[in-house]
């Protein structure tokens, strides 16, 4: 007997078996997170349902059912399995307070999905779930009674959005423009003033620009007024399920819905919207609502930079270490250390980062080329530069052992083959050897991307920020602004979940964001493996 | 001992005078002088560790990648100590041209792997370099073969062409001495023979110094021959001396499959 089992345990299935279940386990759990991250990141998009509720009390309730739970120590002799209850998110967070309700399900006497309730997506205060009594310009009443004023209401919520979009233009683009040159304008001044000329013709012909700058800008606030005159002009009365009345200004709406009136395909149309507008909108009410498109871009510009800064860097410590260092003890010292300062807890380069780069590079930069502006840091206070060197500094260690990898797996042939041909050591690096090591230097990049993207903590120190004013990327020159500070995902999904005011109404988009997060990593670690493949076929045997 | 007469006078090649050689602490060539003459396929043969590639790998100063080692003596190129310090090596490795026995073409095109070393020595014309090319190839036997895949990888050849690519690259830079460290070693037959008929030619440009372990082989091609035992030169001759009538009776054992 016993010798069966010691013949079962030698022929190692029991082995494999652990094997496999460790495989399995860990499949299982990223499966797990990414398949919870779906259903909750996804769902956010549909248009649901809206279900209206008589209580006993003759009270109603109108709102998004959310979830079904067995009341705690509810367990009766009658109701051996407790009693449950039902969440809704019930919106008109100004009329009611809260944006969510429990109700036991006991107290429900009927529910029905009335086709004419709607949802609108407000500017502020979220969601409004109800009917329409009725619309007017001014005092005079445009259209009365819930069908009417949905017809009605359509073309003005339009019409509102196109005047927001104008709006938004002009604040954004062209007194965003104008603001910019007159800060460009204060700073030329304040250079000649710093270079001893107070009175000279240059600083008047500068006084100058700033007054008609300054002209310029009242004219297009003047226009700027009109506008948002003209999205007050409409309002709308809106009652909700129990008659109370709140009357709202056409323009405050972002978008009304009737989802129990909504066909399938329509659903689908609306999701794939809602989907792009956060991927492509800025956020509203404090990153709750609205777009996440400035942090999607400020997490992949930040990555871009830091590869373009760690690669090189990276690749040439790995030369040196590997290639001109006499292999001895200081290198196996030296390596030791490299392979340590990727376990160092990321908070600490952050702190680095913060007194290194910020404090000391910034400072410095800022005195010898920016004195205009002081006491206004310029590269003195956190940005996306910083905070991508900071990054850098991160992940150097991975593209140093890889590409120190990669480099002792070029065969000796190649580097004897090369010198044997008349080709300095230097020739044979750059030609031969760099090449057959590019797969290693790109799975180092591959490896840093993925770690760098996830990191959150050493950002807030140097250059994160809840909302961003400008991107670092636009149309004055020189286009490129690395001292800005910057939105990132990692840092929107602990602000959003964590930090907001309604942090029950923001959960979807935390959901949302960390989706986009994973999204973001998914394709950023997909483009640098798909560049790592082209570069290995550019090298392997052609299929002849 | 028409050869071994013409060692004697000024068609010498290579010379080494009373060299040793060392690996760190441990010595791998002891004493070892001997005379390679232009024009003609010398062989080194002897069992394995005796010295072989390490003499080999003098005569282009490869060992210098080699931490620790140390040569005493002196080896001349036509003449001139290529250990002085006034020598260019890769000047020198430019003239000595080598061929592994691991076949290693670089993973690049066959077209530029045989412009490597031209390259290098900054011949950037595109007509120069294709009319190197054709050469090359041709006097490595291989153009026939692969003159219409020129840009596909030199990994896509079979294992006897990408030999006869690592010749042309080699030719390519023209060199004086071809230096063949068991070229035929991981071979077939047939691509082994290629090569073999490739050394007849080649003697007429420039000197051949072949390490071998095949005795028909080093018997066929080869006009001289050194046999090493343990770092020593034991004998050094015309072949036909070698494999007929050897003056040592380790050289005899050695020859006639005795030991080894
Ligand atoms: N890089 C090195 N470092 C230290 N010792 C070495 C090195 N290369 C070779 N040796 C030693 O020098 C001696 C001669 O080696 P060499 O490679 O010249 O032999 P060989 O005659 O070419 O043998 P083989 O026929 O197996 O190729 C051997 O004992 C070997 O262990
Ligand atoms: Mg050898």
């Amino acid at each position: 007997m016993s010798d069966r089992i010691k013949k079962f345990l030698d022929s190692g299935t029991l082995f494999v078996w652990l094997c496999g279940t460790a495989v399995a386990a860990s499949l299982l759990m990223v499966g797990g997170v990414l398949l919870l991250i779906m259903i909750n990141g996804l769902g956010f998009f549909w248009p649901h349902a809206l279900v209206e509720m008589t209580l006993t009390d003759g009270t109603h309730v109108l709102g998004e059912l959310k979830g079904e739970e067995v009341i705690p120590h509810s367990e009766t002799p009658e109701f051996p399995e407790g009693k449950t209850r039902v969440r809704l998110k019930v919106g008109n967070r100004d009329l009611y307070g809260l944006d969510f309700r429990w109700v036991d399900t006991d107290q429900i006497t009927s529910a029905d999905f009335p086709k004419d309730v709607a949802a609108f997506e407000r500017r502020e205060w979220g969601n409004f779930y109800g009917r329409i009594r009725e619309v007017s310009r001014g005092e005079a009443v445009v259209a009365s009674g819930n069908q009417e004023g949905w017809k009605a209401l359509q073309p003005l919520i339009e019409r509102a959005n196109d005047l927001h979009d104008e709006i938004e233009h002009l604040q954004r683009d062209v007194i965003g423009d104008i603001n910019y040159e007159i800060e460009e304008t204060r700073l030329r001044i304040r250079e000649l003033g710093l270079q001893g000329q107070r009175e000279t013709p240059e600083v008047a012909e500068f006084q100058a620009d700033t007054n008609r700058l300054e002209t310029r800008y009242r004219k297009h606030v003047e226009t700027l007024r009109a506008l948002s005159r003209k999205l007050d002009e409409h309002s709308v009365l809106l009652v909700e399920t129990n008659g109370r009345e709140k009357r709202l200004v056409v323009g405050q709406i972002v978008k009304a819905l009737r989802p129990n009136d909504m066909g399938f395909f329509e659903k689908m149309l609306r999701y794939f919207m809602n989907f792009w507008s956060v991927l492509s909108e800025e956020p509203r009410e404090a990153n709750t609502e609205g777009g996440i498109f400035p942090a999607i871009f400020g997490t992949v510009m930040m990555v871009l930079i830091m590869s373009v800064a760690v690669v090189p860097f990276g690749v040439l410590a790995a030369f040196y270490l590997r290639e001109y260092a006499r292999q001895g003890l200081i290198v196996r010292v030296i390596r030791i250390a490299v392979n340590n300062l990727a376990g160092v807890p990321s908070i600490v380069f952050g702190v680095f980062g913060l007194g290194f780069f910020v404090y000391a590079v910034g400072g410095t930069i800022d005195n010898l080329f920016y004195p205009e502006a002081l006491p206004t840091p310029t590269y003195g206070t956190g940005g996306i530069l910083w905070a991508s060197f900071t990054l850098a500094l991160l992940t150097v260690p991975v593209v140093i052992v890889s590409t120190e990898e990669g480099l002792s797996a070029v065969p000796r042939e190649y580097r004897e083959g090369s010198l044997a041909l008349g080709a300095t050591k230097f020739e044979s690096m750059l030609r031969v050897i760099l090449p057959c090591a590019l797969p290693g230097i790109l799975t180092g990049l591959i490896l840093a991307v993925a770690r760098a993207t996830g990191e959150v903590a050493p950002l807030m120190l140097t250059g994160v920020v809840k909302l961003a004013p400008a991107l670092p990327l636009d149309h004055h020159f020189p286009f490129l602004h690395f001292e800005r500070k910057f939105m990132h995902l990692g840092f929107h999904i602990f602000d959003v979940g964590f930090q907001s005011p309604n942090v029950e109404a923001a959960k979807p988009m935390v959901y949302v964001t960390t989706l986009i997060l994973v999204m973001v990593v998914i394709v950023l670690n997909l483009s640098a493996v798909a560049l790592r493949n082209y570069m290995q076929k550019k090298f392997k045997a052609s299929a002849v | 001992m028409a050869s071994s007469e013409r060692s004697q006078d000024n068609n010498s090649k290579i010379t080494v005078e009373e060299t040793n050689f060392f690996y760190g602490e441990k010595q791998a060539l002891f004493n070892v002088a001997l005379t390679v003459p232009t024009h003609q396929v010398t062989a080194f043969i002897g069992p394995s560790g005796c010295g072989k590639s390490t003499l080999l790998r003098c005569f282009n100063r490869l060992n210098d990648l080699v931490e620790g080692a140390r040569l005493i003596g002196r080896i001349c190129l036509d003449g001139k100590d290529i250990y002085d310090p006034s020598v260019d090596v890769t000047d020198l490795r430019t003239r000595v041209g080598m061929v592994f026995q691991k076949v290693n073409p670089f993973p690049k095109s066959i077209y530029q792997n045989v412009v490597y070393g031209p390259q290098l020595q900054g011949i950037r014309r595109r007509s120069v370099l294709d009319g190197i090319v054709e050469k090359s190839l041709q006097g490595a036997g291989l153009w026939e073969e692969v003159k219409d895949r020129l840009h596909h990888s030199a990994l896509s050849l079979s294992g006897g062409q990408q030999q006869r690519l690592c010749i042309a690259r080699a030719l390519a830079v023209n060199p004086e001495v071809l230096l063949m460290d068991e070229p035929c070693s991981a071979l077939d037959p047939i691509s082994t023979a290629k090569i073999e008929e490739l050394l007849h030619s080649l003697k007429e440009q420039l000197t051949v110094v072949i390490v071998t372990h095949n005795m028909q082989q080093a018997a066929r091609i080869s006009d001289l021959t050194g046999f090493f035992l343990m770092g020593e030169l034991i004998e050094y001759a015309a072949t036909k001396t070698i494999f007929t009538n050897p003056s040592d009776s380790r050289t005899e054992d050695y020859v006639t499959g005795r030991f080894g």
